[in-house]
This record gives structure tokens, C-alpha cells and sequence, in this order.
């Protein structure tokens, strides 16, 4: 009898080699630099603003005096620093950006993805794309000297004939630089980011269902109703919340058109308005040492907003955008 | 002469001479209505036109579809128009802006814009005195330092996410998302808080770099990732099956592989930070004079100059400086935006 040796079964090493383990630790570090920034921001904000935080607590929410009270040398004897006039303002003309903007976005990529000829379609496209790629600066030039003559105009026009409604009334017949103007050119900031997303959003539509919908004798519209809209939904709303955000950051753009007045104003096309980082713009070269600890606090508030809205955009575009029902 | 000949195949789908001429019909009876609707009533101007034209065509092919087809065929083509409306709104802003620029900075250039600084002369002298060049150099050092800072770390981001996939990809992914989110103006507090107070105590051309820099990251590590996403996994395997670490086949293989791509990612990151206003104007200083140096001084920049000569100004001659000053940021946008097109364009059929 022969004493058959049967081998052990050799041992698989899967180590990797030192090189692809130095690759992979400097590929990691570099990839959590993001995590790193943002940890950063947020750390270096309330570091600087906590001071002011203290002071305020919850009044930097819901007051609305900004105010540095200095005597006759030159002393402070008293500052208050409240945002609640600028996040009601910054809020209230990113709402208006989204209800103008959305729905032309919305529709503009409709039109892109169903309707138009391939040539026109890639023009626009490219079009389109490239305003995404405008400065906020050539916005808000424009927007002051283009945009708001005529919005002025219809905000009068609103005024007069929808006035009743309480958020177009007006105290007094004042409707330059109101946040309904700040409103109209965010709107048009966004049209280009949503329309994409949007655009993006409707074109992963699964084929088969669209074309079940026609041999079905559906119309376009009963097709898109049917079969497009549920499915794009959540992408379309998270393109929604994305504008939003991108709307809330704005400086420049709101700042060259939007007059800035310390107190809660909820009446749309009156021209007083405020915004957090117009706010900021407009007061950090002549402020003092507690003054920029208050802007600091002002920008982290902005920072947390932005940043949830981002948070709940990206979740609806990742995960509802793709799924459908 | 065979059957074939005689019977053309019919295209039942393309509209008849007939539904054709109805279409034109009731495209010039939207814009008789129109205006009629215009002298008629309070609307006026070109927006005042545009409105009434679209409302008249709206009804008016209601109305002719309801009586061809019934209301389904009315409602469609209810979606039709209003979709061909909008986007006609959302490409009036744009030809608008073109226009507006073009036209109202034309007359400002000349060459001293780009041979003079601002140091001897303020905004309300006339555009000859004075030009962009302490502007133009500023932008440039700025945004290729800041492009040194990004393209690393975006590049090793994209390389996490689509090479190594770690457990933390998925929140990596967000996060530079939310990232690019993060508004201009917080990026030149944040680089405030932490370096210019309680570090420098001046403002440079370093401070607007990093600051840029923040804004950049995202935009070239998405893009990145998606050309990254584009390789096809063969081409990964086939360098690991020659016996390849996976740092040679992604050093050797991979990234040769998306070069162009990269190349796009980089140009649309300069794209979103050469007309970035907000962070310039908290930490650069904005100089007049021409400064080469990124570490002292203040640095001008395309932006400051714009937003000086708006903010400043009041005066014919700062008004034709600004839009000057934006025809070049401009045509700086068009350019890049155009490389870029070329570009991906040129890859994809390659």
C-alpha cells in the first residue's frame, strides 16, 4: 500500500506590497482632505464667533438690531448683533429664486430631453452650460442694470393689481432693491444648475417604460406624466434643494441689487431686504475686533444653513433620483 | 418599371402641407393678436410683447388642436408650448448678459489695458489713463497657485473614490458634494479666521489662493471622478495580470489614460474661480499696483477691479472701466469654457 501524501492546501497571503500600502494611505489622506476642510470651517468659525454666540444666544437668531454704539472718544458702549432681518431675507429671496427658477428649469429640460432635434438639443446644452459658468459678479451687474428697471416694473404691476394678497402689498410705494429683485436674478443663477440636474434626472428614464407608455397610444404629455415625473421626482426636488443652497450663498450678485435694512420685512417687493452674506460683505472692512467675531458667527450660520440644505439635496438626488417607483 | 419603384415608402409620421400651413396660420394669428394685446392694454415693451405673444400662441393652438383631436391633443400641446417658452426664457438671460457686456465694454478696450496698472490713476479718470494689467497678473498668479493646491488633493480624492473605494467612499463622496455647495464668501472667512488674523495679519495673493482654492476642490475632483468612472475596469485588470502593484497600473495605465480628462477638470475649475468676487475682496486687499509677489502685499484681480471701478465709481468713465473690465472676464470664461468643449469633445471620438 502506497502512502498517497496528499499536500496541505498552501496558505494565500493577500498582503499587499509596501509600495501599494504607502499608495494607499497617501490616496486615502488626500481623499478625507475634504473632510478635513470642511471640519476646518466649521471648527475656525464658531471658534472665532463664540464669543458673540455666548453674548447673544439665541437673540443672534431672533433679534434683528445690528448696531455698534460708540461714544464720543471712540469707545463701544454697545453693541447688539442680531441676524433674524437678514436670515428672513436671505431665506425669502432664495424661496422666491426657487418658485421662478425651478419651474423654467424644469421645463427647460423637459423640452431638451423630449422635444427638441439633436442639433438644437446640443446647442442649448452647450448654452446652457456655459451660463452654469458665468461669474455672480456679471450676474449682478447685469441684474442691476438690466434686470432691475423691468423688475421694478413688475413688481409694480403686481402690486397693483394682486395687492390684496398680503405678501404683494407694501407699506409705502418704495420697490427699488426689494428682495423680490434679489429674488428674480437668483432665479436666473439657478436656472442653469437645476436645468441640468433636472436634465440628468429625466434622461436615466428606463427606456421600455417610455415606450410602453406610447404603444399604449399615450400622448407626450400623458407619457411624461406617467412615466417620466415619478420617476424623476426626487431628483427633481433634490435639483430644487441644490438651487436653493447655491441661491442662500449668493453675495455679490444680491449685494449689487438689494437694499439692506436692519429689521424683519416680509413684504417681498418692498425695497428693503437683507441677506447674511451680503451682511457680511458690506461690514467687514471697517469693523472692529468684536464686530468681525459677530460676522464670523453671521458666516457660520450661513455655512450650517447652505450646509444642511446641501445635505437634504444630495440625499434626494443620490437616492430617490435613481430608484423611481 | 418594378413594384418598388412605384411605391415610395410613406412617412405617415411627418405633418401634411396641410398641418403645416395651419401651424404657420396660427403663428401669425398669435402675433396679430399679440399686438393687438399690446396697444390694447397696459403691457409694454419687448418682455410686455413677449408675454402676450405667448399667451395668444398658447390659446390659439389650444384651441386648434381641441377642435382636430379633443382634449388630450390640447393638453399636449399646451406642455409643448410652454416648455418651447421656457427655454426661451432661460436663453434670454444669457444672450442678454452677451449683449449687455459686449456692448457697453467694447469701447473701453484698448491696449494700454493691458500693458498699465492702476497705481497712478483712479477710477473716474479718463479709460485711457490706467488699465488692467496689475488686475490681469493677479488673477493669474492666484489661480495657478490655487490650481497647485487643488489639483493634488482633488485628484487623490477622485483616486479614492474610484480606485481604492475605501469604506469611506460613500461619505467622501457626499462630502465633496456638499462641499461645492460651501458659499464664496464663508471660503474668505474661513481662510480669515485661520490664517490672515491670528497667522499673517495681512492680506496677499496667497490669502485669495487658498481661498479659491476651497472653491476649486470640488468642481476638479467630481469632474475627475467621472472621467476616472469612464475607464473601463479591463484596463485595470490587465495591468494587475502583468504583475502591475495597483500604484504602477494606476500611475502607468489609469491616469494616462484620462490625461485629456483631467485636463477638462482642471479648465472648468479654473472656469468657476476666475470671476469669484466675494472671497478676492475679503482677504486679497485688492492693489492698484502691478505686485508679483503672492506672499506680501496686496494683489489686484479681474473681480476687484470690476467691483472698485462699480462700487467707486458713478462716472461715465468708471462705468465704461467696469464693463471693460467684464468684457474680459468674459471672453477669459468663453475661452476656458471653449477649451474644455474642445477638449471632451475631441476624446470621445478618439
Amino acid at each position: 500500500m502506497s502512502n498517497t501524501l496528499i499536500p496541505a492546501p498552501r496558505e494565500l497571503v493577500t498582503k499587499p506590497r509596501k509600495s501599494d500600502q504607502l499608495f494607499r494611505v497617501i490616496v486615502t489622506s488626500g481623499g478625507l482632505s475634504s473632510l478635513i476642510i470642511l471640519g476646518l470651517i466649521l471648527s475656525f468659525l464658531t471658534f472665532r464667533g463664540y464669543e458673540v454666540l455666548r453674548l447673544e444666544g439665541f437673540g443672534l437668531l431672533t433679534s434683528s438690531d445690528w448696531s455698534v454704539v460708540e461714544d464720543e472718544t471712540g469707545n463701544v458702549v454697545e453693541q447688539n448683533y442680531g441676524l433674524a432681518a437678514m436670515l428672513v431675507g436671505t431665506i425669502m429671496s432664495a424661496t422666491i429664486a426657487v418658485f421662478v427658477g425651478v419651474p423654467i428649469a424644469v421645463l427647460t429640460a423637459l423640452f431638451l430631453e423630449f422635444y427638441a432635434g439633436r442639433k438644437i438639443r446640443s446647442i442649448l446644452i452647450s448654452v446652457i452650460d456655459l451660463m452654469a459658468a458665468f461669474p455672480s459678479i456679471l450676474f449682478g451687474l447685469w441684474g442691476f442694470l438690466v434686470m432691475m428697471p423691468s423688475v421694478e416694473y413688475w413688481a409694480k404691476l403686481l402690486n397693483k393689481y394682486l395687492g390684496w394678497i398680503p405678501i404683494f402689498d407694501v407699506p409705502a410705494p418704495v420697490f427699488t432693491r426689494s428682495p423680490f429683485i434679489a429674488g428674480m436674478v437668483l432665479a436666473i443663477m439657478i436656472i442653469p444648475i437645476c436645468t441640468s440636474i433636472s436634465r440628468e434626472v429625466f434622461s436615466q428614464t428606463p427606456l421600455d417604460r417610455i415606450q410602453a407608455a406610447y404603444a399604449l397610444g399615450a400622448t407626450k404629455l400623458a407619457m411624461i406624466r406617467a412615466v417620466v415625473i415619478p420617476f424623476g421626482r426626487g431628483g427633481v426636488v433634490g435639483g430644487a434643494m441644490l438651487g436653493l443652497g447655491r441661491a442662500m450663498g449668493e453675495t455679490v450678485a444680491v449685494y449689487s441689487v438689494l437694499n439692506i435694512v436692519y429689521q424683519v420685512n416680509w413684504q417681498m417687493l418692498f425695497g428693503a431686504g437683507g441677506n447674511i452674506a451680503s451682511l457680511i460683505l458690506l461690514k467687514i472692512g471697517e469693523a472692529d475686533r468684536d464686530e468681525t467675531n459677530a460676522l464670523m458667527a453671521a458666516g457660520l450660520v450661513l455655512f450650517i444653513l447652505t450646509l444642511v440644505v446641501n445635505f437634504i439635496a444630495n440625499f434626494l438626488v443620490n437616492r430617490l433620483g435613481k430608484t423611481g417607483r | 418599371m418594378t413594384v418598388a419603384d412605384q411605391v415610395k415608402p410613406g412617412m405617415p409620421w411627418l405633418p401634411t402641407k396641410k398641418e403645416k400651413s395651419q401651424k404657420f396660420v396660427s403663428f401669425l394669428l398669435a402675433l396679430i393678436a399679440s399686438v393687438v394685446l399690446l396697444f390694447g392694454t397696459g403691457l409694454n415693451g419687448k418682455l410686455g410683447w413677449v408675454f402676450a405673444f405667448f399667451i395668444s400662441y398658447v390659446s390659439i393652438s389650444f384651441i386648434t388642436e381641441y377642435r382636430k383631436a379633443g382634449i388630450p391633443a390640447a393638453q399636449d400641446s399646451l406642455l409643448t408650448s410652454i416648455s418651447r417658452f421656457a427655454i426661451f426664457l432661460a436663453v434670454i438671460p444669457i444672450v442678454s448678459i452677451v449683449a449687455t457686456v459686449v456692448s457697453k465694454g467694447w469701447r473701453g478696450l484698448h491696449w494700454g489695458l493691458f500693458t498699465q496698472d492702476m497705481s497712478q490713476a483712479t477710477v473716474n479718470d479718463p479709460i485711457t489713463n490706467g488699465g488692467m494689467l496689475a488686475a490681469i497678473v493677479g488673477t493669474l498668479i492666484m489661480v495657478g497657485l490655487a490650481l497647485i493646491f487643488t489639483l493634488p488633493i482633488s485628484i487623490l480624492t477622485a483616486l479614492y473614490l474610484t480606485e481604492i473605494k475605501g469604506k469611506f467612499a460613500g461619505i467622501i463622496r457626499f462630502l465633496v458634494q456638499a462641499m461645492s455647495g460651501v458659499p464664496s464668501i464663508v471660503a474668505g472667512l474661513f481662510i480669515l479666521s485661520s490664517i490672515v488674523y491670528p497667522i499673517t495679519q495681512s492680506y496677499s495673493g496667497l490669502m485669495g489662493a487658498l481661498a479659491l482654492s476651497i472653491l476649486m476642490i470640488p468642481t476638479v475632483a467630481r469632474t475627475a471622478e467621472e472621467v476616472l468612472l469612464l475607464i473601463p475596469s479591463d484596463l485595470r485588470e490587465a495591468g494587475l495580470a502583468l504583475g502591475a502593484t495597483q500604484w504602477r497600473t494606476v500611475a502607468m495605465v489609469v491616469v494616462p489614460a484620462v490625461k485629456s480628462g483631467l485636463v477638462t477638470a482642471i479648465i472648468l475649475g479654473v472656469a468657476r474661480v476666475v470671476g469669484e468676487t466675494a472671497p478676492i475682496i475679503l482677504v486679497t486687499g485688492g492693489g492698484d499696483a502691478t505686485n508679483l509677489n503672492p506672499v506680501s502685499g496686496p494683489m489686484g484681480s479681474i473681480p476687484f477691479y470690476v467691483w472698485k471701478s462699480f462700487l467707486l465709481g458713478g462716472t461715465e468713465e468708471s462705468s465704461q472701466r467696469t464693463w471693460a473690465g467684464l468684457l474680459v472676464l468674459l471672453i477669459w470664461v468663453l475661452l476656458l469654457f471653449m477649451a474644455a468643449r474642445f477638449i471632451s469633445s475631441r476624446t470621445r471620438k478618439g
